[in-house]
């Protein structure tokens, strides 16, 4: 009965909220700029934005405000100014095609900016040409849905990032399309945020770039073709599940970079074509499976640093080298994966190989201490090293294998 | 000049062991492409025999035959034909009926299974390693009268250019670490026909891996038009240049 009542009760609150005023700007309303409707506006209003093109300079809100647009009306920033700037709690932004914001060396300037604001929404927009696209700073439960930002920026300097968000908590990142932006999302101290269902392919440098940012998770995004991948650092306790990191091509390039990464998940992601699947550097207990590593020039490379990752019921297939590492220490796990360079038997048909795997094979580790010798990859001069390395094992890590490798790939 | 090549390509070609190398390159390239799961594991299996199989046969038969042929060869020099001629329309024969071979052989399997750039590649590759291996071995015929001797040179070319050779280049990389070998690598390379080849199939089936940095600098040489036709060019010119020596020596030899 109780519970009811309080159902009721917040019907009736929501039924206020909608009688909420609707102030019209447009050529034939009443107001003929928005800065004006969100002037006279109270809080909890809608400010409903025809159609047209709107050079408004700089619009602040500073009351909790719906501000809405039809058929995508556009506020163009001239090259010059932050398009909206965000002051207050409670804000929805959605619907509108915003262009051309400012580009300066000294201010970060957004199309949209947020400035310590709680529950703010940024929903269905078009960001075209901007500098930085979305830019929360301190934002607390704020939502950035359905946003397409596309940027073509040509140097790091002269461009931004797509959605950028720094000193946030609890940030749902959902279902964007980003691409031609610096860094395609940006998370540096933003902690129990959720970045789910975007695409983020073609940015000047990262698809997502990720520090000093704990407990959050990113799920099933696509990162394609970006400049260096996606790189996560200096970070505890992340959650990377069921994302796509294709075709990062590129020395300094990595599907995905873990630099100082402890305590995270790395399941049922998909890594393809990229130079290095996953680099990883001084990060521990790491948990890295049931991902699939496909036709990447080396799917993992784990550094020497790493300590206490487990690596275990992946799929390797096609990948020119399976693991690469620059020293003969190993204190990690690679345990019950399917390798598809594998030549073991299985006598007793428990589907796991009888003799162990070792992945890292002597011509990458000369590769790692000489590049240029990846010109004489796949001779028979290699080949034979290789080879005689496997019977005799003296250069590669004799501690860095696979105890019981799977003879058939997992279903993933 | 035309009836001498036909001569030769009808007589090699009547030969059992052209037919076998031909049976053997067909059986393996059908055999490794049904028994992969996938086309490209069967290409890069393929690529061993195409990088060492063919030159070995190719070097190694041209050289018998021209030294068995050798009575046939006076012959025609006692005729009035020019050296040169003759000498011109053996190394044709010879390469004709030894394309003939590996692409019946092994390209078109690949052609059927793998009919992409890297299978065409392949072929490609195959074709000129077939001439320019014939080419050497006319070289290696006529600088030695003696067959054990010529046979024994030609085996050692091709353990050179299949297997030595990378081992001193792996050598040379080595002791110079310091230095920035990039470019120093590419003209080395271009002293080998069957590294050059390898690399250009390399560009075309590994291209993730050769991304990265030397990588890089390899795929804006060979990965650019220009620097695909240069490569190729150098790999015409192992053609030629041997051939020419060897018509050269083969015009000034005491028979």
């Amino acid at each position: 009965m109780k519970r009811t009542l309080h159902i009721a009760l917040c019907l009736l609150i929501a039924c206020q909220h909608s009688q909420a005023a609707v102030f019209r700007v447009g050529k034939n309303q009443p107001y003929q700029t928005i800065r004006q409707a969100i002037a006279s506006a109270g809080r909890g209003d809608t400010v409903l934005v025809a159609q047209g093109l709107y050079l408004e300079k700089n619009i602040s809100i500073t009351k909790p405000l719906c501000l809405m647009g039809e058929n995508y009306p556009i506020l163009d920033g001239e090259n010059r100014f932050e398009i909206i700037s965000v002051r207050s709690d409670e804000v929805t932004i959605r619907g509108f095609r915003l262009e051309h914001c400012g580009v300066s060396s000294l201010q970060d300037i957004a199309a949209i900016k947020i400035y310590g604001c709680h529950r703010v929404l940024i929903l269905s927009n078009i960001l075209k040409a901007d500098f930085f696209g979305i830019y929360v700073q301190s934002g607390v439960r704020c939502r950035i849905e359905n946003n397409q930002l596309k940027a073509s920026g040509r140097s790091e300097q002269q461009s931004g990032n797509g959605i950028h968000c720094w000193k946030c908590d609890s940030m749902e990142i959902i279902n964007n399309r980003i691409s031609g932006h610096r860094d395609g999302i940006y998370f540096e101290f933003v902690t129990n945020s959720v970045i789910w269902r975007n695409i983020s392919s073609r940015n000047i440098r990262y698809g997502l770039h990720f520090m000093f940012s704990h407990n959050d998770a990113y799920i099933s995004n696509i990162f394609q073709n970006n400049g260096a991948g996606v790189s996560v650092m200096f970070t505890h306790g992340v959650k990377m599940f069921n994302n796509f990191f294709e075709d990062n091509w590129g020395d300094g390039s990595f599907g995905l970079l873990l630099k100082e990464i402890s305590d995270s998940y790395v399941i049922g992601n998909k890594f393809t074509g990229n130079t290095s699947g996953i680099f990883m550097e001084g990060s521990s207990r790491i948990e890295v499976s049931s991902n699939e590593f496909r036709a990447n020039g080396w799917a993992i490379k784990i550094q020497a640093s790493c300590l206490d990752n487990v690596i275990s019921h992946n799929n390797f297939l096609s990948n020119t080298f399976d693991i690469g590492t620059n020293g003969s220490l190993v204190l990690n796990t690679f345990n019950g994966n399917y390798w598809d360079r594998y030549e073991g038997y299985d006598l007793n048909r428990d589907r796991i190989g009888d003799v162990p795997y070792h992945p890292v094979s002597l011509f990458s580790m000369v590769v790692e201490k000489n590049p240029p010798a990846m010109i004489l990859f796949r001779s028979l001069m290699t080949s034979l090293l290789d080879k005689t390395e496997k019977l005799m094992p003296s250069l590669t890590p004799e501690n860095l294998k696979d105890d019981s490798p799977y003879m058939k790939p997992f279903k993933l | 000049m035309n009836k001498i090549i036909k001569y030769v390509v009808t007589d090699i070609l009547r030969n059992k062991i052209v037919l076998a190398y031909t049976a053997f390159l067909l059986a393996i390239s059908l055999s490794v492409f049904n028994l992969e799961d996938n086309a490209s594991k069967g290409l890069l299996s393929l690529l061993n025999i195409i990088l060492f199989i063919v030159p070995l046969v190719c070097i190694i038969f041209s050289t018998i035959y021209i030294y068995n042929s050798a009575e046939f060869i006076e012959l025609l020099v006692s005729q009035p034909l020019q050296r040169k001629k003759i000498w011109i329309s053996l190394f044709s024969g010879l390469a004709t009926s030894l394309l003939v071979a590996f692409l019946a052989g092994a390209g078109i399997p690949i052609l059927i299974y793998a009919p992409n750039a890297t299978g065409l590649t392949m072929v490609a590759m195959g074709c000129l390693l077939s001439i320019i291996f014939v080419s050497v071995a006319m070289l290696a015929a006529v600088t030695t009268r003696d067959k054990a001797k010529g046979i024994g040179v030609s085996v050692l070319l091709w353990l050179y250019f299949s297997l030595l050779f990378d081992g001193l280049v792996l050598f040379v990389l080595f002791q110079f670490q310091e230095y920035p070998m990039e470019k120093a690598m590419l003209v080395l390379s271009g002293f080998n026909p069957i590294d050059l080849g390898r690399i250009l199939i390399l560009l075309k089936m590994d291209v993730s891996a050769l991304m990265g940095y030397t990588g890089a600098v390899f795929k804006d040489v060979f990965g650019t038009t220009s620097g695909f036709a240069l490569a190729l060019l150098v790999m015409v010119l192992w053609v030629v240049f041997p051939a020419w020596l060897s018509v050269r020596k083969f015009s000034k030899k005491d028979l």
